[in-house]
């Protein structure tokens, strides 16, 4: 036998080794990780940033640079992987990015063992990066440069702990963050539009549902069931003046209307197609309403005022919510789900959904050029681009980037917004905002405790006096939770004061039992969640951290809250 | 055991110096852990005596491997048959690109060992089932990062079968992980004490298979063009070759008659990829989920054996022992009691209640039994208490029981009867009592 000759477009070795990603990603999302350079800042025992380095190298993120002045010692081996014997008294920084680079020879690789104090001050330090991680301790100054330079630049920053069983990470967004490719759940997406018809798909009904009587079981069993939906909700309109079924009460009565229409007379005593229909009925005869994510958009005042150098995003956005004025639907998405049919009629369905969905496209194309000439912009966005937001419109998702707390000794961290819902966070049981109170605390702990060593580091609590530094921390904590209560411009009475103390009590004393060391396990978990929410950042795609992420490894949960 | 004491150790033979962290962490109360639970170098020496197996050197096992060292274990044992394929670098990281062939339990296990210093792994290259219960009973826990479903069920019912109530030592906790693109879960199971991986079975529902009728007739999508090249045009014009998901000529084959056949029909999309998808049944993985989870089970590991903190399933049986993780629409973990189950094959003793279609064939009863969510059979005989209905391990068993499927049911089962189903591939059977439907 001849042996077939290999496809033109057989894989690549890159895409080999990156199959089971890009069919998460795909290329798109590949490309932009390649593109990435990412800088960590890496203290105290630096674990944590350098697990998420390592699953940050693998998928092929392009370029790192690790910058830690710290030199291997003996108490590093014991909780990080990227170090070996022969490390010992070497630069922590030089020994970790060897041995990540020995993970993906596509990746490059970068370190430097300037202390973070002067390599900060030299001006366009942070500029060749394209995302920042930082691991505590920083110094709250520090840290406040770092900040400033994400928010100018609208370079993603993370600020990740790990200490004993607890970690947490706040993600610093530019304040517009929008994403088109969500990946909604497939269950969500298909929007059919059957209360809606255009005159093609109206045309498609008759011509496959006119005779439905006449047909053979065979031919009858095979009717798509979007088909025999539109048939009925006609047959019901002309009975109800040409209004669908409004509210449940009328939808389960045109589903008994639908089920009527089932054919038990042939062997199998029923049929799959009208099962479908049947099912269908409740999900998809619900008025067209925008979610409210997509209203954000809509409302937001990039979209309301596109001007000329506003992100393409705004321009696409702002034209599609001109088309949804027009027709009152989003552009259709296209795409149909699979069915009992026969494969000619499916695909004569899926070719209007098709062609309807690329007339919509190329309406808001010209809305898309219309805008782009009156603000006379000379670069005109990709059609792919806006294809993709046609697609994607329904799931789109615009996320606030806003700052993070620094915490200073004698200083009160401020809520603004925020100080309500962290009030009430305070009580609840599935939230873990003890761990960010308390990791608050740590930092200004360890902002008033400046060890003896290199590189400005914090003494951590607990490190050598485990009793006293709790006591310390624990009045901290309750100072940040009596200030929230103030803020939030609320009181709270016993038992629930004392519950919360208490709880806080508990949290507290559970960081401060590590002394500011890493459990190998906690910072694997938390490099794991970080790396991913990096590639969500980098890729667009995905929906990420809004904006705080605590984990708990006591209990094992995880909560996300945004403060 | 007061601080003092664990840094004398650790200052004392020196080699306790790099687990200055860990060792703090033990030798202190914390305020979540039980009281009565021991401290210090009475934990530590816990973690140091205990032999861990880990079943799976893959995407979980790579990651389970390197926590687990540098969590303070000394005595691992790993069970792996796979050999790396190119495919596995984007995440399995103790393997570069010369190991490719080589088996993974060994080249993970000399990987770790070199890299932690003091920590001994003990690889095996074969398949879980070629180990006899005296192998499994050597371990105080298993830790399973499996792709498997069939894997993870042989070593449930193994280790629920192991347990002797006069010997509390024969009970060897599970911690068991598993990852599909950004969602996972993570859970402990306490053989016979609390929920197993069969009364978990139906969290993770086979997908529905599709009909061969629309394969062979009325394709719509690309992925029908592909099953129909996969199972009906293969054995059409090949026949005497084996089908080799791995040679890239069989694939090429494959796509190339899918690709001829959507043509035919008007049906976009049939890629190579999307071929080799379908054909090897290929779940997305990515490091970032492998992290998550297996660190998650290796905290669980942790706390149970140093009783720094409580793990899942502790205390039985109400406690929490089931994690949930979805990280593509921002974070969510769901930790939650999976209740056992009285009527489970394996850890229950009741016998499930089916209702059944009196007049449905046994052909097509024993057919349903792929995608019964808490079966999922795919070679299943059947046993009624009088008489066996359909044996199909057996070739000469199979024969003579072969007329029986054209029979209807109610010939041959009666109303409120309890009938014993069983697969070669697990070392359980089934108990269902049968209701006729009326
Ligand atoms: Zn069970």
């Amino acid at each position: 036998m001849a042996t077939t000759p290999p496809p033109l477009q057989g894989p690549t070795s890159k895409e080999k080794k990156y199959d089971r990603q890009l069919r998460l990603w795909g290329a798109n999302g590949q490309a932009a990780l390649e593109e990435a350079h990412i800088l960590l800042i890496n203290s105290g025992s630096g674990v944590v940033g350098i697990e998420t380095l390592k699953n940050l190298v693998l998928p092929g993120a392009g370029n790192f640079t690790i910058l830690d002045s710290a030199i291997v010692e003996e108490a590093d081996l014991g909780v990080n992987f990227f170090l070996a014997s022969d490390s010992l008294g070497k630069s922590r920084a030089e020994q970790c990015c060897e041995l990540l680079k020995e993970l993906n020879p596509d990746v490059d690789g970068h370190f430097s063992s300037e202390p973070i104090e002067t390599f900060i001050t030299k001006p366009d330090a942070l500029d060749p990066y394209t995302l920042i991680l930082a691991t505590a301790p920083i110094s709250p100054e520090i840290l406040e440069i770092i900040i400033a330079h994400a928010t100018e630049t609208l370079t993603p920053l993370f600020y990740i702990h790990s200490v004993g069983f607890y970690s947490h990470f706040s993600v610093h967004l530019p304040h517009a963050f929008p994403v088109v490719d969500t990946h909604p759940d497939p269950v969500t997406i298909s929007d059919l539009r059957l209360l809606n018809p255009w005159p093609a798909l109206t045309q498609l009904v008759q011509e496959k549902t006119a005779h439905l009587e006449a047909m053979s079981d065979d031919d009858h069993g095979h009717v798509p069931y979007v088909l025999l939906l539109l048939h009925f909700l006609e047959k019901w309109k002309s009975a109800h003046d040409d209004k669908a079924p409004q509210n449940y009460k009328e939808k389960s009565e045109f589903r008994e209307m639908v089920r009527a229409g089932t054919r038990t007379s042939n062997p199998e005593g029923g049929e799959e197609n009208s099962e479908e229909a049947v099912a269908a009925v409740l999900k998809n005869l619900n008025p067209p309403e925008l979610s409210s994510n997509v209203k954000e958009v809509f409302n937001s005042a990039e979209c309301v005022g596109a001007s000329p150098d506003s992100q393409n995003f705004w321009i696409i956005a702002s034209a599609i919510s001109s088309f949804h004025k027009n027709n009152k639907v989003l552009p259709l998405p296209g795409s149909v789900p699979d069915m009992k049919a026969k494969s000619n009629d499916y695909i004569a369905l899926q070719n209007v959904y098709k062609t309807k969905a690329r007339e919509d496209f190329a309406e808001v194309l010209s809305i898309v050029r219309d805008i782009e000439a009156a603000l006379e912009r000379t670069n005109p966005i990709d059609e792919k681009e806006v294809e993709a937001f046609c697609k994607g419109a329904a799931h789109i998702k615009l996320v606030r980037g806003k700052g993070m707390h620094i915490a200073k000794p004698g200083e009160t961290i401020e809520w603004l917004d925020r100080a309500k819902f962290a009030f009430g966070s305070l009580t609840n049981p599935d939230s873990l905002i003890h761990i960010y109170i308390a990791f608050l605390a740590y930092d200004s702990f360890g902002a008033a405790h400046p060890a003896d060593g290199l590189n400005g580091a914090a003494l951590a609590p607990g490190t050598t006096d485990f009793e006293a530094d709790t006591e310390k921390m624990v009045g901290m904590a309750q100072q940040i939770i009596d200030d929230i209560i103030k803020e939030a411009g609320k009181t709270m009475e016993d038992p629930e004061y004392t519950e919360v103390k208490e709880q806080s009590q508990k949290v507290v004393t559970e960081l401060v039992r590590a002394g500011g060391g890493e459990l190998h396990n906690i910072s694997a978990f938390t490099g794991g969640t970080v790396a991913q929410e990096v590639i969500k950042v980098i890729t667009k795609q995905y929906v990420p951290v809004d904006n705080c992420c605590m984990w708990d490894g006591v209990s094992s949960t995880i909560s996300v809250l945004r403060l | 055991m007061d601080e003092t004491t664990v840094a004398d150790m650790a200052n004392g033979d020196g080699s306790r110096i790099k687990w200055k962290f860990l060792d703090r962490i033990v030798s202190r109360q914390g305020p979540f852990a039980d009281p009565d639970n021991p401290i210090g170098e009475q934990a530590l020496q816990m973690l140091s005596s205990v032999k861990v197996l880990v079943i799976g050197a893959g995407g979980l096992g790579c990651e389970i491997l390197k926590n687990l060292a540098l969590s303070g274990f000394t005595d691992i044992h790993v069970i792996d048959m796979d050999t790396i394929d190119v495919s596995n670098l984007n995440r399995q990281f103790l393997f570069r690109q010369a190991d490719v062939g080589k088996h993974k339990a060994e080249v993970a296990a000399r990987f770790v060992e070199s890299r932690v210093r003091g920590v001994k792994i003990t690889p095996y290259c074969g398949k879980i089932q070629d180990k006899d219960e005296d192998y499994y009973m050597q371990f105080a826990f298993v830790v399973c990062g499996l792709d498997s479903i069939e894997a993870r069920r042989w070593i449930n019912a193994t280790l629920v079968g192991m347990v002797d109530e006069e010997n509390p030592d024969s009970l060897k906790p599970l911690i068991d992980g598993g990852t599909e693109g950004f969602k996972g879960q993570s859970k402990v199971i306490l053989p016979t004490m609390t929920s197993c991986i069969e009364c978990q079975l139906d969290l993770h529902a086979p997908r529905a298979a599709v009909p061969l009728c629309t394969l062979a007739t009325i394709p719509r999508q690309p992925q029908h063009c592909i099953e129909w090249a996969h199972i009906i045009a293969w054995d059409e014009e090949r026949k005497d070759i084996t089908l080799d998901n791995d040679d890239p000529e069989h694939i090429t084959w494959l796509y190339q008659k899918a690709l001829k056949r959507a043509e035919d029909f008007d049906i976009p999309g049939v890629t190579y990829s999307m071929t080799q998808g379908v054909v090897k049944n290929i779940i997305p993985a990515i490091a970032s989920t492998n992290a998550i989870i297996a660190a998650s089970c290796c905290n669980e590991a942790f706390k149970f054996a140093t009783g720094s903190n409580p793990s899942l399933a502790y205390p039985p049986p109400d406690a929490n022992n089931y994690m949930t993780y979805s990280g593509d629409d921002s974070i969510y973990t769901y930790t939650f009691t999976h209740e056992k189950k009285d009527d489970c094959p394996v850890c229950g003793n009741l016998a499930k209640t089916m209702e059944i279609d009196p007049s449905w064939t046994l052909q097509e009863f024993v057919e349903s039994f792929a995608e019964r969510p808490e079966a999922q059979l795919k070679k299943p005989s059947i046993r009624s208490e009088a008489k066996t209905l359909y044996m199909q391990s057996i070739a000469s068993l199979e024969e003579q029981t072969r007329p029986n499927l054209a029979k209807k049911l109610s010939e041959l089962v009666s109303d409120g009867e309890e009938i014993a189903v069983s697969d070669p591939a697990l070392q359980i059977s089934f108990k269902y009592k049968l209701v006729f439907k009326s």
